[in-house]
């Protein structure tokens, strides 16, 4: 099953830029995963300033450009994991965060870990087994 | 919060495969290793509700399981003594890197897809070792009994153990064969899966899944193997085609009926861009690697008319050179037949009558029919469609044939 593992954190945290280190220590996380056979992509995000939103209310569809500047948290990388359970990807994310725990002290961020739905979730003509 | 036997669980099933690599090189016995890899984890289970999860989970594992494997080996010295032995195998206490990890988890694959085994043997013992998967897990995917499985370790540890098969990936001559045995391992599990060769459902979505992910660690950690990208290509191209596979009642749909719009784009990009690496490598082109270059021209093809039917039979034919099977002569003859026109497929294919392999093989009679069909021989078509259906064993299948005869005017 597919997962899609965001990682949210407020942007310029702490106002500096990330140490150098954490960059090597995720790359090198990263190449783990990839020799494990389940990594199976991975990018940061540009800062939402480069962004735009698109939204829709009453009815309206309506374009801003970022930053998101209300937004406490926002998307700053993504990943998306080949796993067969929720549990190894809540230990890989595990893993990611702790990486900040060690190279960035301070930082505060948070993961979410999302399934992404297959045909297994559309029904029994498509149910895996 | 997870309880803290969900991120046991977690931790386990992320690092088994490494834990079990990384003892077995100690111990030199796969099946040893993993039972020390349980022990591990099963004290994990006592401990860390009680005393609190350790800092680092998986390092905590891999330790305990590594000090047990020393304690083995002490004892089976001191019974032998042979201090000479112990300090022979004895590892350091340093916590191996990465890297070396990698090295014992590649010597795991080459021992687990070894040929002294019986390739069933071999696939079970993939799926447990290199895909972590539980006995009652492959048992569920192959449809038998997980006696059977069991059975099916056991004995391939048995015999590892007996042939006192080596800890080791084979160097120089011997590693293309050894290689090849590797990857035929993760195409069984792929095909098992992609064409079930029994049951009602045609399609096992999780072997596919499986096999896609032991590909994916092989490519990893054998990047300058051309034909492991190809092999993975090939796989990631053909999984990108499994939701639309099946229709809706779950009958099988023929590649040129199927939904392209159902096809996995992103599958279809990684299939791509592997097969380019495969390609790059340079040497000849493997099977794997032809088989996947076949595969892209479909995968490129917005319709089925936008096909390039003279390019794959072109490659069925190099094909055919590297993997001179009736089933791959067969295909060239389909190829042929959008190729050229039905004639000549037909011929191509009344060529592989007398083929032992194909006596029972079902896409024999269908091949023919689809033929026959296009030459208006409605009722010889009719009578092949029929036959092919008395001679597969999946229920899916059989169904789509006859509905095929009965489509005919």
């Amino acid at each position: 099953m597919r997962y899609l593992i965001l990682l949210k954190a407020a942007e310029n945290q702490l106002g500096g830029t990330p140490p150098p280190e954490l960059f090597a220590e995720i790359a090198k996380l990263g190449e783990e995963a990839t020799k494990a056979g389940v990594l199976l992509d991975t990018a940061g995000l540009t800062p939402s300033a480069a962004g735009t939103r698109v939204s829709l209310e009453d009815g309206k569809i309506s374009v801003t450009d970022g930053p998101f500047t209300e937004a406490k948290e926002t998307i700053v990388s993504y990943a998306m994991y080949e796993l067969r359970s929720q549990e190894e990807a809540v230990e890989w994310t595990r893993r990611f965060l702790q990486v900040h725990v060690d190279f960035w002290p301070g930082w505060e961020g948070s993961s979410e870990i999302r399934r992404v739905m297959g045909p297994e979730d559309f029904g029994a003509a498509f149910a895996p087994e | 919060m997870p309880s803290p036997h969900a991120l046991i669980e977690g931790v386990f099933r992320v690092e088994a495969t490494r834990i079990v690599a990384s003892v077995a090189r100690m111990v030199r016995d796969v099946g040893v290793a993993e039972e020390i890899a349980q022990d591990a984890l099963v004290t994990a289970l006592e401990q860390w509700p009680v005393k609190g999860t350790p800092d680092n989970p998986a390092a905590w594992l891999m330790t305990t399981a590594r000090n047990r494997a020393i304690d083995r080996i002490r004892r089976e010295a001191r019974l032998a003594e042979n201090l000479v032995e112990l300090g022979h195998r004895l590892p350091s206490d340093v916590v191996p890197e990465i890297d070396t990890i990698e090295d014992d988890v590649l010597r795991l694959v080459f021992v687990t897809c070894h040929p002294v085994l019986a390739p069933q043997n071999r696939v079970a013992l993939a799926l447990r070792l290199l895909g972590g998967l539980t006995t009652a897990e492959i048992a569920r995917a192959y449809l038998v009994p997980e006696a059977t499985v069991a059975q099916r370790i056991t004995r391939a540890k048995r015999t590892l153990a007996e042939k006192k098969v080596p800890f080791e990936v084979p160097a120089g001559d011997e590693r293309p064969a050894r290689l090849a045995s590797v990857l035929e391992v993760v195409y069984l599990i792929f095909n098992e899966g992609y064409s079930a060769s029994s049951g009602d459902d045609l399609l096992r979505p999780a072997l596919c899944h499986d096999a896609l992910h032991l590909g994916r660690t092989l490519a990893a950690l054998m990047p300058a193997e051309p034909e492991v990208h190809g092999l993975l290509a090939l796989l990631e191209l053909q999984a990108s085609r499994l939701r639309a596979r099946t229709g809706d009642d779950s009958a099988p749909v023929p590649l040129d009926r199927q939904n392209r719009a159902r096809w996995d784009q992103w599958l279809i990009r990684r299939g791509l861009a592997g097969l380019e690496k495969a390609q790059g490598l340079g040497g000849t082109f493997g099977p794997y690697t032809l088989q996947a270059a076949i595969a892209a021209e479909h995968a490129r093809a917005r319709t089925p008319d936008d096909t390039d039917w003279m390019r794959i039979a072109a490659l069925y034919q190099v094909l055919l050179g590297a993997l001179p099977t009736p089933v791959v002569a067969l295909n060239r003859a389909v190829a042929l037949g959008r190729a050229l026109g039905p004639q000549a497929g037909l011929d191509a294919a009344d060529a592989l009558a007398g083929e032992p392999a194909l006596r029972t093989y079902p896409l024999l009679p269908g091949v023919r029919a689809d033929l026959l069909a296009r030459l208006g021989r409605i009722d010889e078509a009719r009578a092949e469609f029929e036959r092919a259906a008395a001679m597969t064993g999946n229920v899916s299948e059989r169904e789509a044939l006859l509905s095929r005869a009965r489509e005919l005017p």
